[in-house]
């Protein structure tokens, strides 16, 4: 299983904070993953479609290209703002 | 030391503490408070709230810790941000350097605050008189 993440305006985008999934077997890393959630109806396409979101693993920042592994915590988020 | 609370701080006993701990040592300190403003994009501003990414917001401020003690030569270090509904002059963040000289503790207190406003994962959103609203980077003016 891969427990993904969605914070701030994306998750309310989505309607949902978190879900945990079986990772397909031919998807190997960020992008391929961010790909397959984009195939579930609107709002996924185009929420996901945002160039400027972040994605870290397990709590890292990560490039498109990191490998996503069975056991990961995947999250997308907008630009931070804190401070 | 890092702190992600709900909870309101004590700028002073914050300060009053690390001078405690410094025991001689340091020449210095330096704080930035960081404080929700009342107008924000021309629009008031009634609340704010911070969400953010539990376990990866403790891990992001104690990076931006470490590496700040890297390059500066620190006595103490403290960053603690609020989370969770605030008010307009409520505090959201306190960022406090030490050492032997002003300029290291500058430096550093400087680059702690802007490094934890570009990578730590905190989310601001905005209760306005017409509806609520995510704060865009660099929209704060």
């Amino acid at each position: 299983m891969v427990h993904l993440r969605y914070f701030a305006s994306l998750r309310e985008q989505l309607g949902t904070g978190e879900e945990q999934i079986e990772l397909p077997s031919n998807i190997t890393d960020i992008s391929g993953l961010t790909r397959w959630l984009q195939t579930r109806e609107e709002p996924w396409k185009s929420a996901l479609a945002d160039s400027r979101l972040h994605v870290a693993i397990n709590q890292e920042i990560a490039r498109p290209d990191a490998p996503v592994t069975d056991g990961d915590e995947v999250a997308w988020f907008p630009p931070v703002t804190g401070g | 030391m890092i702190r992600v609370q709900t909870g309101d701080f004590d700028v002073g006993a914050e300060l009053e503490q690390l001078r405690r701990d410094n025991n001689g040592r340091a020449g210095a300190m330096v704080s930035f408070t960081g404080l929700v403003r009342d107008i924000n994009a021309g629009d008031s501003v009634a609340e704010m709230t911070l969400e953010h990414y539990p376990g990866m917001t403790e891990k992001a401020l104690e990076k931006i810790e470490q590496e700040a003690n890297t390059r500066w030569e620190l006595t103490a270090s403290l960053i603690i941000h609020r989370v969770g509904a605030l008010q307009p002059n409520d505090n959201i963040v306190l960022v406090i350097a030490a050492s032997k000289h002003r300029k290291q503790a500058f430096q550093a207190c400087e680059f702690m605050i802007d490094t934890l406003k570009t990578e730590a994962p905190f989310w601001k959103k905005e209760t306005l008189p017409e509806g609520t609203r995510w704060v865009e980077p660099g929209q704060c003016r």
